[in-house]
């Protein structure tokens, strides 16, 4: 059982990991224009 | 004619950068954006262009001293996008900072209710589980939960404390108690070696609660921004004098004593004097009347009327004694103060709903002591029966109707101002019809298009399109091919003229077409005569019925509503439209005052009204009503006390409206029966002392997502759907650019 001492915490931090991911996500701002984000991909602008 | 756009009203200036927000038309696909953003960044002294897809907004920023904003427009314009200036309101801003606060509590809850669910599986599956281990577990389990409850629970704990300081009980009081009380039994429980903990019920529950309020905040946050938008689009604007020069300026900008110049076809944009000139001006937006009113100096006009014939020099006043406006405002104060404050179904349950539950569980606690168990086994027991009744499924079983059912409104093109405004419209059993711009279309039209023949009317709705004379602009209308003739020539008060084929073809006045003088057969009915190669026609331009007015009217009669017309306009001109839809019960030329006595003699009599109205003087009985609709043509203050606005120009967004909310209000009271059938099945389980923490988050899960599937059934009703994004489009009176 001495093994939950790692799992447990490192289970935590990883799901804390990805909760401060997401309220970093929306900070900064990138839910604002959930459509549009889907149709920017199609620009071509980058390509060479 | 090219003349000076002071925007400055809408521009923010920060350090030398100006930025504006405009809402835009027509962005319809992913080349739009690169368009619109491309076109933009090429002008000189823009910095950044970004358009919200999701909204249909852009917002630029632009050195300041490089470009003026009328620019920017002017280049979109060019591209094919109009756009509209546009200020966020303040309650939209608030409701985005709002929305952003619920989605963190809903992370937190999320994050906190699936790690600790991780622990409490390994609690329930580890039968053989040493007690160290498991009290392990639950301290672990209590970390995540207490800080996690704190936080995300705030909403609730927020609200019950006010409900409960102002005296009141809504449903965030039973559910701010059970969630304090599971976990604060938990960590008692815990710190005493005990095996229950009810740490995941306790978070799970904030989880699925904010998915609710989510979800019904996101819902609102959509529909208010294409309210946002659509009032931008249709802000007026006015042609002000800046000493001797004219600048035309957003109506909002305006000020008392400003100087403003209304030509013919021009709205007027703010209640004032006329300084000078005379005029005939349509006030059917404003008092109902259709015949339209002479004009001269000294006379008053107010916001929304129509200019019909000749240029006007306008003073703006404030509001001042004794104009319609201040009556009107009048009773509108007094109608708001008088009307009693709805109780919502969610709030009326939870009045019945937490006194008996609290008084299970203290019942439970006594008959638990008298049947001689321990002190701690009762309280425990008590607890657990707060906790399973913790009205998750109560909760969720009204909003979650009320999220689809706005969702199924704002595609039939209703748009909901306020929150409770579905659940009123489920109870009405009288429907009060104004006539002008409401049964009727709120731009006149040509009244016997069928009679005339369809190549002489395309010629002349044509020629028409090259006048800003409101009669003209209605002949306009009936245009296929939007193309104006070339060397169209006005005549001022007369007609406006062209060759076409090679002959002379005159739109304008009998006299000027060189016919006899047609009268006009029916009161609020003007002619306007077309002449072409020897060829003629009268056209008769009136107000004539929504589409679909018939059919919205039939189905709501078949739904056994009462219908009652209470016009502003004569009698003459009220029935004729009464007798083609079949309304026996109708009243001409009421004033703002009589329509409220009316609706209130309607509701002494037990009645529940829906007010459908679009005037100035429809405002005060439009508040006075159970639930008020308004076309989006209405006057702003108007459409501000209406609980819904509905888009385009057909009256059946009335008929769906009510129809959804009758669905919706079945179901939200089908969600409350499965809600009381959910407890009734549980409590005794856990006044029994037999709800474990396992059974009771299977039972509140499954009692939730219950009442959301069921909710989802007001999407599978067979009702037309209309794309509410094209309604934008027929919202735009035929534009003269």
């Amino acid at each position: 059982m001495n093994v939950l001492v790692y799992l447990v915490p490192m289970a935590l931090a990883l799901g804390l990991t990805g909760l401060a991911a997401f309220l970093w996500s929306l900070r900064s701002g990138q839910y604002e224009d959930m459509d549009g984000a889907a149709l920017r991909v199609l620009g071509d602008e980058d390509l060479p | 004619m090219a003349e000076a756009l002071d925007l400055a009203l809408f521009v923010q200036h920060r350090d030398g950068t100006a930025h504006m927000d405009l809402a835009v038309e027509g962005v319809a696909c992913a080349g739009c954006i690169r368009k619109i953003e491309g076109r933009l960044k090429q002008l000189p002294g823009v910095v950044d262009a970004r358009l919200n897809f999701t909204n249909r907004r852009l917002a630029v920023d632009w050195r300041q001293s490089e470009l003026a904003p009328a620019e920017l427009i002017a280049a979109l314009e060019a591209i094919g996008y109009p756009a509209h200036p546009f200020q966020p309101e303040r309650a939209e801003t608030d409701e985005a900072q709002h929305m952003r606060w619920l989605v963190r509590c809903l992370a937190v809850a999320g994050f906190a209710a699936m790690n600790i669910m991780l622990l409490s599986v390994s609690v329930w599956s580890g039968t053989d589980m040493p007690q160290e281990t498991r009290d392990f577990f639950h301290w672990l389990s209590a970390l995540i939960a207490l800080p996690a409850g704190a936080y995300a629970g705030q909403p609730f704990f927020q609200s019950a404390w006010r409900a409960i300081r102002s005296g009141q009980l809504n449903m965030d009081v039973p559910i701010s108690l059970g969630v304090i009380l599971a976990l604060g039994m938990s960590l008692v429980e815990t710190a005493t070696h005990q095996p229950h903990a009810y740490f995941d019920s306790a978070t799970m529950l904030l989880f699925f609660l904010l998915c609710g309020r989510a979800l019904d905040h996101a819902m609102r946050r959509k529909t208010r921004s294409v309210a946002g938008n659509l009032a931008a689009l249709k802000a007026e604007f006015a042609h002000r004098f800046d000493g001797a020069e004219v600048v035309r300026v957003p109506a909002a900008a305006l000020r008392a004593d400003d100087r403003l110049l209304v030509r013919p076809g021009d709205r007027v944009p703010a209640d004032g004097v006329v300084l000078s000139g005379t005029s005939e001006i349509d006030e059917s937006l404003v008092t109902g009347e259709t015949m339209r009113r002479a004009v001269t100096a000294g006379a008053t006009v107010h916001a929304g009327a129509v200019n019909f014939t000749g240029t006007l020099t306008v003073r703006v006043t404030a509001a001042g004694n004794g104009t319609l406006l201040d009556e009107v405002e009048r009773l509108l104060d007094k109608a708001v103060t008088a009307r009693s404050r709805y109780v919502r179904l969610a709030d009326r349950a939870a009045r019945m709903y937490a006194p008996v539950v609290h008084a299970t569980a203290a019942l439970t606690l006594a008959g638990w002591l008298i049947a001689g168990a321990t002190i701690h086994d009762s309280i425990v027991t008590a607890i657990a029966v707060l906790i399973i009744t913790c009205p998750c499924a109560l909760a969720l079983a009204i909003p979650a109707v009320q999220v689809v059912a706005s969702g199924a409104l704002f595609r039939s093109g209703v748009i909901l101002n306020a929150g409770d405004a579905i659940e009123r419209l489920s109870e009405i059993d009288t429907v009060v019809f104004d006539k002008t711009g409401t049964l009727t279309l709120p731009e006149p039209r040509v009244a016997n298009a069928a009679e005339i023949a369809p190549d002489l009317l395309e010629r002349a709705a044509r020629l028409a399109l090259s006048s800003r004379h409101p009669l003209a602009a209605a002949v306009a209308r009936e245009a296929r091919d939007r193309v104006p003739f070339e060397d169209a020539s006005e005549e001022p008060g007369q007609g406006i003229r062209a060759i076409i084929d090679g002959a002379e073809a005159r739109l304008g006045s009998a006299s000027f077409c060189g016919i006899a003088q047609h009268e006009p057969t029916e009161p609020g009915a003007s002619t306007i005569v077309f002449s072409h190669a020897g060829r003629a026609a009268v056209l008769v331009v009136r107000q004539t019925l929504r589409p679909e007015a018939v059919e919205t009217i039939a189905a709501l009669r078949e739904h056994k509503l009462d219908l009652v017309i209470l016009s502003g306009d004569r009698a003459e001109a009220v029935s004729p439209i009464a007798t083609c839809l079949g309304i026996s019960d109708w009243h001409g030329g009421l004033n703002p005052a009589e329509k409220i006595a009316a609706i209130e003699a309607l509701k002494a009599k037990g009645r529940r009204v829906l007010m459908v109205g679009d005037g100035l003087n429809d405002a005060p009985s439009l508040a006075a009503a159970h639930v008020s609709l308004s076309p989006i043509s209405a006057v702003d203050i108007t459409q501000a006390h209406a609980d819904a606005v509905f888009l385009g120009q057909s009256l059946a967004p009335v008929r769906d409206a009510v129809m959804i909310a009758h669905h919706a209000r079945r179901l939200m009271q089908q969600n409350l029966l499965l809600a009381v059938l959910y407890n009734a099945v549980a409590v005794p389980v856990a006044i029994a002392g037999l709800a474990t923490p396992l059974i009771a988050a299977v039972a509140m899960s499954g009692s939730s997502i219950l009442v959301t599937l069921n909710a989802l059934r007001v999407h599978a009703r067979r009702e037309p759907i209309r794309i509410a994004i094209s309604a934008t489009d027929n919202l735009a009176p035929a534009r003269a650019t």
